[in-house]
């Protein structure tokens, strides 16, 4: 992609009126595609992208019921890291890290990665043991990942209140860790994908299959039916009600997950700041704003809507570890209803049904791998098998009993 | 933040409760296949709307019951002792949009 | 400011040692003249008077630029007279600490209270950043996007990150306590305008127990300086005959200074409460958490401003903002100041401004057919008047000193003529009023459309709750009332409660001027025209947002982030709606509106937070015998929710000295370690067995009374959720240990399988951890130790063998002892009620001090079992650990019977010879020590792989060498297999051998 560059907003400023063009067109349904992603979010688009971009495929739409970006991919707290404990959750995301790393450049749109460093706290001499399993395993995995003592961490994070009602014994930090800008990261997909002749439709709500002996012959939607023999589902939070639609029951369970900003002040805050026994992580964005969440509302709901509970808990977390921050204000509490899979690991790849692919179960941290999940969900489609680093990540694995159990060594997952 | 009607002990705040999952999943006998184990043991309804599940009011009577409750909008719209069937909503069964 | 104002007379009627205030008005408003306060901005010393906001008060004394906006440092000033207030948001310290982002509308005036601006460099009348304003084309919206990516976001984020956030985090401390407060109502009533004043009285009436809530500090809200005849009385005084009948009834509480934030399910609302926050002695904010069974909005509307070129200079104001400053305040914005509408109600401002004797030298209407009513009282006034025009542009650096007007051939083609210049030093506008709905949205209530006031009003939600007056969209004094009086009255019944009161205060309905804005208007140029002062966010970051494909209201938002200000789009989000609907050829509803989230002003982090913090952060459990250990210089730390001794420190010794000399005083003498968290949950009943049965891994049935065994439990997917051992008391008596951190989760997982699953079992599960406090006396010298001590067990080798229990009478105190043991030495675990804990630990303290018997810590216990190879629950498994893993597979084998989790077991990957398996691990050389967490590794390619994890270590004080147990792939079949550890860049080789290493025969158990 080219376009964007301070000489091109250069000349644009000089005009009276400005000419840019299109991030991206809205278009019509056409009535067949090669392929068909349902979702519109960061995940669905990049999967549109590099279904164009790598395999060249030029008849492929993305159906978004509403507007881009605007599930998950648009109210998560805009966390990239790698420093996963399970060798196949490493490699995985990982390859999303590097595909941050330079994601930028490869869309021409600056999604601003900030690679400031993940930092996770431990609390006592046992959780250290514990994040020391943790981070030996991250490097074993070759991720960057650094065990620091308190007095490091107060280094690193002046402000940190080290003698909390639980102590900070130390943590370890993955440098590569980052933030970046969520809307930028759907809209730089966007375009791109526009401009390699996918179809992006808004406004378009797949409302049922159309299936025949067990294969996906297309999808009806509000808009017409389309006929297209590769579908691949990327709508986490409401993957059950789409899998429902073609037969398929998941295991998932659809949560609110919260997420709030204080005022915007100068910078104080140099990490993401996680502590997984008091339940918070924190970072500042570029704006200024303090990002925090915690955990999710554990019940169901599609409500879109954080409760109270959990937003006292979060902010009481994050005021026991940064008490000078108790005299700024809390802006703004949003909520996204996330896929909670029984073993905190995405549920990607092939389904039951044939032709229908599934990218699904990202439960709190979907936003980190969303380059790689449409990286290998495009090959996976393409190939109709499902891509190595995607391979443990099946639906297949619940019967099996090989579960990706990320909880228990990763706590706070986001 | 969400007030549950306890069967024993009334309305009390969600932060006393436990939340115990989708109600009326029957356990299959030791004989059943891994598919089937699967699916009682991972795969829920989880449906956007009316959802039959089970609380545990732990700070308080310390007992298990059914809730009805709209998953899209959070409205109690039922409470029922473990064991009892499930009571019919005029006009409520089924998804909501 | 140019002109001499005549009106402005300050001084002849206030004392007349306080400064003159310039623009305040000699009589009137409701302020103290007898109280006046000083204060200082940015380090001036200025006047005002109690009664005052900051606002009114620097508008007092003509302080016209207040504050530099965000991204082009252009001057701003005041714009609003409340919550809304984009512009003057400064630094504050009224005497609790210095706060950031204050508005000054809200801020009320303190004595010695000093404020500075923000966002400024290197200072207010000279901004270096206004550098970006001679340049607005280079850096409209989502030019952050199109470039600053060579060579990386990274080379520029520190000096963008340093440009934005806009407040400073405040240097001084926080002196202010926060706490939470819960209150249960029957009728919550937001805001005290008329139509709230009117609904509260109603509700009230009926004896409904009714809470009304006020953001300012004075109740009232329009009715503090809106003109209008209430039942024949001049508005204020039936504000105050109402409050004063409010607060006379013990069912209504009255907050003021309080705001309804926050609206969550099932009708809890959460008030922001700032009344005690000057409090003389310390200052207080409460953060109330009501449950109401009916709430009523009455939350008013917000004025918008117009959109013209220009529109964002100090002196420039809301309508409304203007009359509210003169008739509360007594403050004048200036001394000519125009008005420019589009709707009728707005005139007022000029009728009120001449009524003060203040200059309007122009009324200006977009529209060119105006009320009637309007037009002839400003005929009768005989001010000029010019419709169907516009502000074209506006003149002054540092204040408005004119503004051009023009006047449209048809303002919907935006070509204009006629332009002439007016001088004025403030400008009173309104776009139309835009309904405070953002509680009712909170709830989950949808919006309509209203196309005649051109604003979103209520339609519905399914919560309990009533809209009325202009938050319904029910504009005027005499709707507000009528409209409140039958929503507070229908709020009541529906909380059970009879109503018949009349309504109390009418006013003539034909007295209120209709509100009909009209938005659609645009000319001149575009970049000039601001939607959103906050974020200087302008017509023309609109227009390219819309020319680059951001058409849904959610990308216009996030694309040139209108709204997304600390005013959270008060006055800005309807205005970019319009516009957007303008350049994109839809209507209005077409184009929707974002949703409203908590909260509505921002709320500070510690009244959030409340007491929850430090010691009350999470309040820690201390066992029964606390103050005996602290006695005896333990050290304590956190297990779980415990705190719990690790070790026992004596003068001069390390924590590794200490627990050495523990492990090796019970391995040589005796030790006495309280375990009373340890989980205990009896389970009583004929069906206690069966039930037990169906839980434990281990065969239940065949354990005789007064048996101990060792025991696990599984979840339902086949993993090691706990264990401990259970004993049999009596036929359908059984008593379960659980590990102390897991015993509440364990009583609650009992009573899911009892009371779901099989609620048919006739039993009863009883959780007792709290009841007893269990001390272990342990070691070779343990029967000794307990020889001195009052009781009628026999501890006898022959008699209490291990894996039994013994019930009786302890210093006279009923008991339970099983013999267990956690380390691998004769060990006796003595249960007795929980209050004779201290009493129990002086005597077998005093039994055991000729034999050497030494308090012994938690972190001791831990080394003694890993040399004995005991597992650890946490340590040794983890969400994955099955029990084949833990080497339990001849058990499960051996159990015919279906357990929680056994068909799990039978899953082929439960099945694997090559699962991650405990094994112990020996060091082979090395001096470094082995450390829990290291990784069991084996070459691949040119990298590792992982095969497992030490997951416990130590050095053996007992066997002076490294002990460790680890999860190895396959480990079963592994032993005396060398593998290796990596721990940080270090390896280690290590040899797979049986997890026990310490008296693996057990004589020392059962001895």
């Amino acid at each position: 992609m080219k376009g964007y560059s301070f000489y091109s907003i250069l000349k644009h400023g000089m005009r009276r009126k400005p000419r840019w063009p299109a991030a991206w067109h809205d278009v019509s349904p056409q009535r067949s595609y090669d392929a068909v992603i349902v979702g519109g979010g960061g995940h669905g688009l990049a999967t549109a992208y590099y279904l164009a971009r790598t395999h060249g495929m030029r008849r492929v739409a993305v159906l978004e019921k509403g507007w881009l970006g605007g599930g998950n991919s648009g109210r998560n707290t805009q966390v990239s890291r790698s420093n996963y404990f399970w060798p196949e959750s490493a490699a995985f995301y990982d390859r999303s890290l590097q595909l941050y790393e330079t994601l930028s450049h490869e869309l021409n749109f600056n999604v601003m990665l900030s690679q400031r460093g993940i930092l996770s706290l431990a609390h006592s001499h046992h959780e250290l043991e514990t994040m020391r399993r943790w981070a030996n395993a991250i490097q074993v995995n070759d991720v960057d990942s650094e065990i620091l003592s308190p007095q490091q961490i107060k280094k690193l994070e002046p402000l940190i209140n080290l003698d909390t009602r639980f102590p900070v014994r130390g943590g370890f930090i993955q440098r590569r860790g980052a933030i970046s800008r969520h809307d930028a990261v759907n809209w730089g997909y966007a375009r791109a994908a526009s401009a390699l002749g996918v179809d992006i439709v808004q406004n378009c709500e797949v409302t049922g299959f159309d299936l025949r002996n067990g294969e996906v012959r297309g999808v009806e939607t509000t808009r017409g039916s389309i006929s297209t023999e590769r579908v691949c589902l990327a709508v986490a939070g409401h993957s059950s009600q789409l899998a429902a639609r073609a037969g398929l029951r998941l295991p998932i369970t659809s949560m609110s997950l919260q997420a709030m900003v204080s005022e915007p002040i100068k910078p104080v805050l140099n990490t993401i700041t996680m502590s997984a026994v008091i339940h918070m992580y924190v970072s500042q964005s570029d704006r200024g704003e303090l990002v925090l969440g915690g955990g999710a509302d554990v019940y169901n709901s599609y409500a879109q809507r954080g409760g109270l509970p959990l937003l006292e808990q979060n902010v009481a977390a994050m005021l026991e570890l940064f008490p000078v921050f108790r005299g700024l204000r809390l802006l703004r509490q949003w909520a996204g209803t996330v896929d909670i899979s029984p073993d905190t690991t995405p549920i990607m790849g092939l389904t039951p049904v044939k032709g229908l692919y599934i990218n699904a179960g990202w439960g709190t941290g979907g936003y980190k791998a969303i380059p790689a999940g449409g990286e290998t969900m495009a090959h996976t489609i393409v190939s109709d098998s499902p891509h190595p680093l995607i391979r443990a990540f099946g639906l297949d694995r619940f019967a099996t009993g090989r579960l990706v159990d990320e909880g228990a060594a990763a706590g706070v997952a986001h | 933040m969400m007030q549950l009607q306890c069967p024993y002990c009334g309305v009390r705040d969600e932060m006393e409760f436990r939340f115990g999952g989708q109600s009326h999943i029957t356990r299959p006998s030791p004989e059943a296949t891994d598919a089937e184990w699967a699916d009682y043991l991972f795969n829920r309804d989880n449906l956007k709307g009316v959802h039959a599940e089970r609380w545990y009011h732990g700070f308080g009577c310390g007992r298990w019951f059914n809730v009805l409750r709209d998953t899209s909008t959070h409205e109690m719209l039922g409470v029922y002792r473990m064991g009892a069937p499930r009571p019919a909503l005029p006009g409520k069964d089924g998804e909501t949009p | 400011m140019s002109a001499k104002c005549a009106h402005a007379a300050d001084g002849a009627g206030a004392p007349a040692k306080v400064p003159v205030q310039p623009a305040r008005l000699a009589k009137g408003g409701l302020i103290d003249r007898d109280a006046p306060l000083e204060f200082t901005f940015n380090g001036r010393r200025y006047h005002g008077y109690a009664g005052d906001t900051l606002a009114s008060a620097l508008l007092a004394n003509r302080v016209r630029v207040v504050g530099r906006s965000f991204k082009y440092h252009r001057p701003r000033g005041v714009l609003s007279a409340g919550v809304e207030e984009p512009n003057a948001l400064l630094e504050v310290d009224a005497g609790y600490g210095s706060e950031a982002l204050v508005r000054a509308t809200m801020q009320p005036l303190t004595q010695g209270l000093t404020a500075r601006h923000t966002n400024s460099w290197p200072s207010l009348g000279w901004d270096l950043g206004r550098i970006v304003d001679f340049t607005r084309p280079l850096w409209r919206a989502g030019f952050y996007n199109k470039t600053f990516m060579w060579p990386g976001w990274h080379w520029y984020e520190g000096a963008i990150r340093r440009v934005a956030g806009i407040g400073r985090l405040p240097a001084a401390p926080d002196r202010r306590s926060y706490y939470h407060q819960n209150l249960h109502c029957d009728v919550l009533v937001a805001g005290s305008g008329p139509a709230g004043l009117a609904a509260a009285l109603a509700a009230a009436s009926s004896g409904a127990h009714v809470v009304l809530v006020e953001q300012d500090r004075e109740p009232g809200g329009t009715l503090l300086f809106e003109a209008g005849r209430i039942d024949g009385e001049t508005a204020d005084a039936w504000r105050l005959q109402t409050l004063h009948r409010l607060r006379q009834m013990p069912n209504v509480r009255l907050m003021p200074s309080a705001t309804v934030t926050g609206y969550y399910d099932h009708n809890v609302l959460t008030v922001h409460d700032r009344v005690d926050i000057t409090h003389p002695q310390r200052a207080v904010e409460r953060f109330w958490k009501i449950r109401a069974k009916e709430v009523v909005l009455a939350t008013g509307a917000i004025e918008q401003p117009l959109v013209f070129a220009g529109n964002d200079r100090p002196g420039i104001m809301l309508a409304s903002a203007v009359r509210h400053y003169i008739v509360r305040y007594s403050v004048t914005p200036g001394c000519r100041v125009a008005v420019a509408a589009n709707h009728d109600e707005a005139w007022r401002t000029a009728f009120v401004l001449q009524d003060h004797d203040i200059d309007v030298p122009l009324i200006a209407d977009v529209r060119s057919e105006p009320g009637e009513a309007v037009l002839a009282e400003a005929r009768r006034r005989g001010l000029e008047v010019r419709l169907a025009a516009a502000i074209t542009n506006t003149y002054g650096t540092k204040g408005l000193r004119s503004i051009e007007v023009g006047t449209l051939a048809e303002f919907v083609d935006g070509t204009r003529r006629d332009t002439s210049s007016v001088r004025c030093d403030a400008l009173a506008m309104s776009g139309g009023w835009s309904p405070a709905v953002h509680l009712y949205s909170q709830a989950g209530g949808r919006l309509r459309y209203d196309s005649t006031h051109g604003c979103f009003v209520p339609d519905r939600c399914r919560q309990r709750v009533r809209v009325a007056g202009a938050a319904n969209g029910s504009f005027g004094l005499g709707a507000a009332l009528r409209e409140g009086h039958a929503v507070g009255a229908a709020a009541a019944e529906a909380a059970g409660f009879a109503t018949t009161a009349r309504q109390y205060g009418h006013a003539a309905e034909a007295d209120d001027y209709p509100v009909s804005p009209l938005r659609a208007h645009r000319f001149s140029s575009a970049d000039r025209q601001w939607i959103d002062f906050a974020h200087d966010v302008t017509v023309a970051d609109i227009e390219q947002a819309v020319c680059e494909n951001y058409v849904s209201v959610e990308h216009l938002k996030r694309y040139t982030t209108t709204g997304m200000s600390v005013d959270q789009g008060k006055t800005s989000n309807l205005n970019a709606l319009a516009m957007l609907a303008q350049l994109t050829a839809r209507t209005i509803p077409q184009v929707g509106t974002t949703t409203f989230r908590p909260n509505y002003t921002p709320v500070t982090l510690g009244a959030i937070a409340g007491a929850r913090s430090g010691e009350l952060y999470a309040p820690a459990r201390r066992m029964p015998g606390h103050a005996w250990h602290a006695a005896r210089d333990a050290v304590f730390d956190s297990y779980g929710d415990w705190l719990r001794p690790a070790f026992y420190a004596k003068v001069g010794e390390s924590r590794e000295q200490a627990i050495r000399r523990e492990v090796l005083s019970q391995r040589e003498a005796a030790g006495l370690f309280e375990g009373s968290p340890l989980g205990k949950i009896e389970v009583v009943g004929p069906d206690a067995a069966e039930f037990l049965n169906r839980i434990y891994v281990n065969n239940v049935l065949t354990l005789k009374t007064a048996q101990v065994r060792y025991g696990l439990m599984l979840n339902e997917n086949g993993v090691v959720l706990d264990d401990g051992v259970f004993t049999k008391l009596a036929d359908g008596h059984y008593l379960l240990n659980t590990t102390g951190a897991n015993a509440d989760r364990i009583v609650a997982w009992l009573c899911e399988w009892h009371q779901c699953e099989w609620p048919q079992l006739e039993l009863l599960i009883s959780p007792v951890t709290e009841q007893w406090a269990a001390l272990t006396v342990a070691g070779p010298a343990a029967r000794e130790v307990l020889a001195g001590i009052e009781t009628d067990i026999d501890f006898s080798a022959e008699a209490f063998p291990h894996m039994s229990l013994r019930c009786g009478l302890i210093e006279g105190l009923p008991a339970r002892v099983q013999r267990v043991s956690f380390t691998g030495e004769r060990s006796f675990e003595i249960s007795v009620p929980a209050d004779a804990a201290e009493t129990l630990c002086q005597r077998i303290e005093r039994a055991g001090a000729p034999y050497g018997l030494v308090p012994v810590g938690v972190e001791a216990v831990l080394v003694m079992r890993l040399e004995k190879g005991y597992l650890h629950v946490g340590s040794d498994t983890d969400g994955t650990t099955n029990p084949f893993d833990v080497g339990f597979g001849a058990i499960v084998d051996r159990k015919q019977t279906d357990f929680v989790g056994s068909r799990s077991l039978r899953r082929p990957n439960d099945q694997r010879v090559d699962r991650r398996q405990l094994v112990g691990l020996e060091l082979l050389g090395g001096s470094a020590p082995l450390r829990a967490g290291a990784q069991l590794v084996e070459s691949r390619g040119t990298g590792y792989r992982s095969v497992g994890f030490v997951t416990s270590a130590c050095v053996s004080p007992t066997l002076e060498r490294t002990v460790a147990l680890g999860m190895l792939e396959g480990g079963l079949a592994r032993k005396g297999d060398v593998v290796t550890g990596m721990d940080e860049g270090r390896q280690y080789r290590l040899r797979v051998v049986s997890p026990c290493v310490y008296d693996p025969a057990g004589e020392r158990i059962n001895g």
